[in-house]
């Protein structure tokens, strides 16, 4: 009877561990079946029309997008984290009221993301929909992200470092800026790394925010589709669903990369600590 | 000289004042967020609340926006997006906690270098991904349904679900283990009976996690749900979920419509805060 039991309970144990893994598996080789024949050098023209759905604009606007909404918010969330680890005293009403809304924002659907963007920055502040309105609508998404990974890489620099620095005469800036922030530097980069994997999937947030035209945008008032939009797009107009595998077979891609940068970045914080 | 000192001094305190002022002001950033996005979702549905009336707004059972009257009664699609979470903690947890399981407590080194990186992967996919895959494996088997969407969002929360389980698991102090051992039980048996009811609360956290993660997801449910505005009868028929509601309408609404579909996403909002405070109550119960 006691054996029965212990060989059940590790048949569904396994099992369900090789259930996770061929889904996984399963999803990454259907879409390379599926995209990778139609992975051809016109897919990377410059210009997108209906003959030729390429997806270089796309491209180009992720790109885009992915370098305005981090110009936006890494500043914004690296100095949010400093002032709650490094200035604000324990206990403040302040830090408590920040840390909440910043679990809120880490938790609202990016379509709610999506819906606040186009009342606030496309319609109230007159940008229309463009790149601008997308970048910041990401920045709020990713705030909370980076914030959260900053404030894990300070609290992990030792406490010796601080007072060793202050004993030599520094103040609390310079040892900020020259003691604490190069020593957390690998744990805010993979935050940042993290947020980069949220803005190239990100589709809900965008389509009213960002807009889907499908050429390379001008300037930062004109709106684009990033890849994910881009597949999207193309699958609800269903006419090129192959091109709409492709382009998934180049996301995977791009998150395949972040994903082993974000873990060689883990590991070297790993040794560090 | 001593002038010159003085004035360096009075740079340096002016510049950590500054500095210290920059550092408050960006963290008071992420409180002025949260009040913007509930200032603007509330205001601007508002009107379409007040005009429709608040109850037959959340419980009327018809949404045809193009009719004429208009009726605008968003049940359908609570019930839409209760359903398919349902059905994705029902596919999505059993699976995951058992992973969970088995890459904290029963799985060997070399393995778990294989599997983690993999459960990761899993969570980096984009959502159009997913409901690319989902709409050529599951739509020609189940249509375009409750079902489909249920399996595709239970796969879509597995890491969330993996990943807070695991780290649960991982905290539960080993005599726990041991204690169950020395009382003669199997190394699952020890496992299933110790660990894991040690680490309840923080595997409901990560449930409530996962139940955020498929009630706010968009764009997978809208490829393969079916979106039908009805309140479905069975689970084999279409819906359409609050999140699929927004995008798809969105795109041609004006005034009445418009506002109605933007209370539609304040629904949404109302329901996620719920979702959070109690996954913040979980989590801070588990801590202590």
């Amino acid at each position: 009877m006691k054996k029965v039991s212990e060989t059940i309970l590790k048949i569904i144990t396994i099992g369900a561990a090789i259930i996770t893994i061929s889904v996984l598996l399963f999803i990454i080789i259907f879409i390379l079946i599926k995209g990778t024949p139609y992975i051809k050098p016109s897919l990377f023209s410059l210009s997108y029309n209906s003959e030729n759905v390429s997806l270089m604009p796309a491209l180009i606007s992720t790109v885009a997008m992915t370098i305005l909404s981090l110009v936006i918010a890494a500043p914004v969330s690296i100095f949010a984290a400093i002032w709650l680890c490094e200035y604000a005293r324990r206990g403040n009403k302040l830090v408590k009221l920040v840390r909440i809304t910043a679990e809120t924002l880490s938790g609202i659907p990016s379509i709610v993301y999506g819906l606040f963007g186009m009342l606030f920055f496309v319609s109230f502040l007159g940008w229309g929909y463009s790149l601008l309105a997308g970048a910041f609508t990401l920045s709020v998404m990713i705030l909370p992200l980076i914030l959260r990974s900053t404030e894990e890489a300070l609290t992990a620099v030792p406490d010796a470092w601080r007072e060793g620095s202050f004993g030599l005469g520094a103040g609390k800036l310079r040892t900020v800026m020259r003691i604490i922030l190069p020593a957390a530097a690998p744990g805010i980069f993979s935050g940042i790394i993290l947020a980069v994997g949220r803005i190239v999937g990100e589709s809900a947030a965008l389509i009213y925010t960002a807009g889907s035209v499908a050429q390379i945008p001008e300037n930062v008032f004109a709106s684009a589709r990033t890849l994910s939009v881009h597949m999207y797009a193309l699958s609800s107009e269903g006419l090129h669903v192959g091109e709409g595998y492709a382009t998934a077979v180049i996301l995977l891609i791009v998150v395949v990369l972040i994903n082993a940068a974000s873990a060689a970045i883990a590991k070297k914080v790993g040794g560090y600590r | 000289m001593s002038k010159k000192l003085e004035l360096i001094m009075r740079a340096k305190i002016d510049g950590e004042i500054f500095a210290r002022s920059i550092f408050a002001l960006s963290a008071v950033i992420s409180i002025l967020a949260v009040a913007l996005i509930c200032v603007f979702l509330a205001a601007n549905s508002f009107p379409a609340l007040r005009e429709i009336g608040v109850l037959k707004f959340l419980f009327g059972t018809s949404w045809k926006p193009s009719d004429i009257p208009p009726s605008y009664g968003v049940l359908p699609m609570i019930l839409g997006s209760l359903y398919v979470t349902a059905g994705a903690v029902i596919i999505g947890v059993p699976i995951g906690v058992l992973t969970a399981v088995f890459l904290a407590k029963c799985c060997p080194k070399k393995i778990y270098k294989l599997i983690k990186p993999g459960v990761d992967l899993l969570a980096g996919i984009p959502s159009v991904v997913y409901g690319f895959f989902g709409m050529a494996i599951l739509l020609p088997v189940f249509g375009g349904s409750i079902i489909s969407a249920s399996i595709l969002l239970g796969i879509m929360i597995l890491p969330t679900v993996i990943g807070l389980s695991e780290a649960a698991l991982r905290a539960v102090p080993e005599s726990y283990y041991e204690g169950a051992l020395a009382l003669g039980a199997g190394h699952y048996r020890a496992t299933f009976a110790a660990v894991l009811p040690a680490a309840k609360s923080g595997i409901f956290a990560a449930v409530i996690l996962g139940i955020g993660r498929a009630i706010g997801e968009t764009m997978a449910v809208i490829m393969v749900a079916g979106n039908q505005a009805r309140i479905p009868s069975s689970i084999f028929k279409g819906v359409r979920t609050l999140t699929s509601n927004i995008v798809l309408e969105m795109g041609y609404a004006e005034g009445l419509h418009r506002q109605a579909l933007i209370a539609t996403g304040l629904v949404l909002f109302v329901f996620i805060l719920i979702i959070n405070l109690s996954f913040q109550a979980l989590k801070s119960r588990s801590k202590s």
